[in-house]
């Protein structure tokens, strides 16, 4: 691989890109225009419900009772109730693929009268980054409010397992690492299926392979464009979402992960899609049929906590779903762990379409 | 001196369907030689292989004494193509074109010059999506030149442009030649390979039928030349008699002649004849008359405009 040429090449594609309005419009612009509709239809309506199963342990004494209602009232959660006799609640969540819940130890009002601090185990699922937050952030809520009507400001009802650095969020700090990872995939997916097909067609390709260009320098040319735009759009995004709607979110470097290797992922089935196809015209249907249910289902606009139950799995198996979870850990939680975990999953996805990408994609022809 | 070009027994199967059926050709260096055929007949297939894109099935292939399929490496270098049905990226200029192809080669031409070199000089910042198609091909051509190649592949350059374009396509073509460079041409347009080619190869159904300079394939293909004479149907009946090969047609008689002399000796006998004769034309067979008569097949836009006939009157 020669620096050199990749150089040389990448300042011609970065011009063909930008002096193409369409494809300047849909990789800058319309991640901003989205930002813009759904930031105004949604700022004002705090959080989404996260469904959350309760497990009361102290049936129904009216401490408990006060303190699920004051949940109830932030309107973050959306409860459950799951009887004693289900046993712990942790297996019950994992049994039932439900990500997040909450125990009501027995002699719970007992102790709140007493000002006997009790603890309430709120359990969360790490790679549910936004759901986690509302969850803890409610229950926090809850248990600020009940101290305060039930024991006159004593800390007394003490939630345990909130691990994250933000205990109130937005629709808008969903939104922005949600059109972030819009925007990281729709670029280079659109843009490499299009381009893979109609150079295909038009002999582009083996125009290059005439050059001392090489596949790797051209791929490696083209990757470094798509992640330098996928700075500029979580810049811009981020500007937008802080200026004009005051989203609580940042680009810190465990956003790193994701900016860099989605682009890689999503330009190297870009160009799987478009080189398996043999007109740009299917190459079109195959993109889009692979694009637009990840653009809708892995988290982009609304939480995966939100979706129905059986669509959770659905989302879990696209790639976008990581890139998302991760850079809600890495700009709303700050939850390296959960970073690092979505990050490996990408960097292997990537991995594994990088190959196949690279096996079908051809300049020449046996 | 070394062929360009040294093409030995070349297969290439597409399953049972043998695009390319065992050719033999060289091209020697400095000549313009035209690869010339009907659609489908294995023209572009053959360059390609020529040109590293595509591999052969068999046969052995050396260009510039390298292996095109396994030593496109030192081989691109050397060459330049433009390949047919020429596209670019669409939003670069020519100028930007020709820079990109110098920093990827890691030459420096003559910018201003190459463009002017194919008569590109007026639109060299315009974008290519803006071009005509024979400034689209004329920029494939500058391209080609960009790394000062030994040997250019011109695949079809002037299909689908109007006269003035391909004419100007042409003097580009002629002055490659007079540079010395070697030029593989393919083409389908009889005219173009007539007018350029040094020398011409003739490839139908994957083989090749002819090779040759144009003239020389014209005299081993073709027939006697011809004179027709308008006049009096009646010329045929006297002139047959004489030992002359007439043949009647409408408004006059056409004979074979099997030399200059037997010319003369026809128009003497029909001035002698006292019938009635108008003008007399001389016709002589043409490239086309003998890739209809070896290919058995004229496809459409292959047929030159206008013959080339001598004559007179009385």
């Amino acid at each position: 691989m020669n620096p050199r040429r990749i150089l040389a090449y990448f300042p011609a594609f970065a011009k063909g890109y930008l002096r193409n309005p369409l494809g300047l419009f849909f990789s800058l612009i319309f991640p901003i225009i989205l930002i813009l509709i759904f930031g105004a239809v949604f700022s004002n309506t705090g959080s989404s419900a996260a469904p959350l199963a309760v497990q009361n342990l102290d049936h129904t004494t009216p401490a408990s009772q006060a303190f699920l209602a004051a949940l109830n009232r932030t309107g973050a959660v959306s409860m459950s109730f799951v009887p004693a006799s289900a046993g712990n609640l942790s297996q019950y969540l994992a049994a039932n693929s439900l990500s997040s819940g909450l125990v009501l130890p027995a002699g719970f009002s007992s102790d709140v009268a007493n000002r006997t601090p009790v603890r309430l185990v709120v359990y969360t699922n790490p790679s549910s980054g936004a759901e986690a937050g509302l969850v803890q952030g409610a229950v926090q809520g809850a248990a600020a409010a009940s101290n305060l009507a039930l024991a006159h400001g004593t800390e007394v009802i003490l939630p345990v397992g909130v691990n994250v650095g933000s205990s109130s969020f937005k629709y808008i700090d969903y939104l922005v690492p949600g059109l972030i990872g819009f925007s990281v995939l729709v670029s280079p997916m659109f843009s490499m299926v299009n381009i893979s097909s109609t150079w295909k067609r038009d002999k582009l390709f083996r125009q290059l392979a005439l050059t001392p260009l090489t596949r790797s320098e051209w791929l490696t040319a083209t990757i470094i464009w798509y992640i330098l735009l996928a700075f500029l759009s979580a810049v811009l995004l981020v500007g937008v979402g802080r200026g004009l709607f005051g989203a609580e979110v940042t680009i810190t470097w465990l956003s790193l992960p994701f900016l860099l290797l989605a682009p890689v992922l999503f330009v190297a089935l870009g160009l799987l899609a478009g080189s398996v196809s043999s007109t740009p015209e299917s190459a079109g249907v195959i993109g889009n049929i692979i694009t637009f249910p990840m653009m809708f289902l892995s988290g982009t606009f609304f939480p995966v906590s939100l979706f129905p139950a059986w669509l959770v799995p659905v989302a879990r198996v696209l790639p976008l779903y990581y890139v998302i979870s991760g850079l809600n850990a890495a700009m709303i939680f700050n939850d390296p762990a959960t970073v690092y975990a979505n990050a490996l999953v990408v960097l292997l996805v990537a991995a594994v379409f990088a190959l196949l990408a690279t096996r079908v994609f051809r300049w020449r022809e046996d | 001196m070394v062929d360009s070009v040294e093409v030995s027994g070349l297969v290439k199967s597409y399953g049972p369907l043998r695009a390319v059926d065992g050719i033999d050709f060289s091209v020697r260096p400095g000549e313009v030689f035209s690869f010339l055929g009907p659609n489908g007949a294995g023209k572009t297939t053959t360059v390609e292989i020529l040109e590293g894109l595509r591999k052969r099935s068999g046969g052995d292939v050396r260009v510039l004494g390298l292996d095109p399929w396994h030593e496109l490496d030192r081989l691109r270098t050397r060459i330049g193509v433009t390949p047919q049905d020429f596209h670019f990226f669409p939003k670069l200029t020519p100028r930007e074109a020709i820079q990109l192809y110098a920093r990827l080669f890691d030459v420096r031409p003559d910018v201003a010059e190459l463009l002017a070199h194919v008569e590109l000089a007026d639109k060299a910042d315009d974008h290519y999506d803006v071009l005509s198609g024979g400034q689209r091909q004329k920029l494939g051509v500058a391209l080609a030149l960009v790394n000062d190649p030994e040997l250019c592949f011109l695949d079809e350059p002037t299909t689908g442009l109007d006269p003035r374009a391909r004419r100007s396509i042409w003097e580009v073509i002629r002055r490659l030649r007079s540079e010395g460079r070697t030029v593989f041409l393919t083409t389908h347009y009889l005219d173009e390979a007539e007018q350029l080619a040094d020398r011409i190869s003739i490839i139908n159904l994957g083989k090749i039928v002819a090779t040759g300079r144009p003239d020389e394939i014209i005299t081993r293909y073709g027939r006697h030349d011809r004179l027709r004479i308008v006049g009096d149907p009646g010329l045929a009946g006297h002139l047959g008699p004489l030992g002359f090969t007439v043949q009647e047609v409408p408004n006059g008689v056409e004979i074979e002649l099997g030399s200059k002399a037997e010319a003369l000796r026809a128009l003497e006998a029909v001035s002698a004849s006292g019938l009635r004769w108008d003008s007399f034309s001389t016709r002589r067979e043409t490239l086309e008359d003998v890739f209809l008569r070896l290919v058995g097949r004229i496809d459409e836009g292959m047929l030159r405009i206008g013959g080339r006939e001598n004559g007179g009157a009385p």
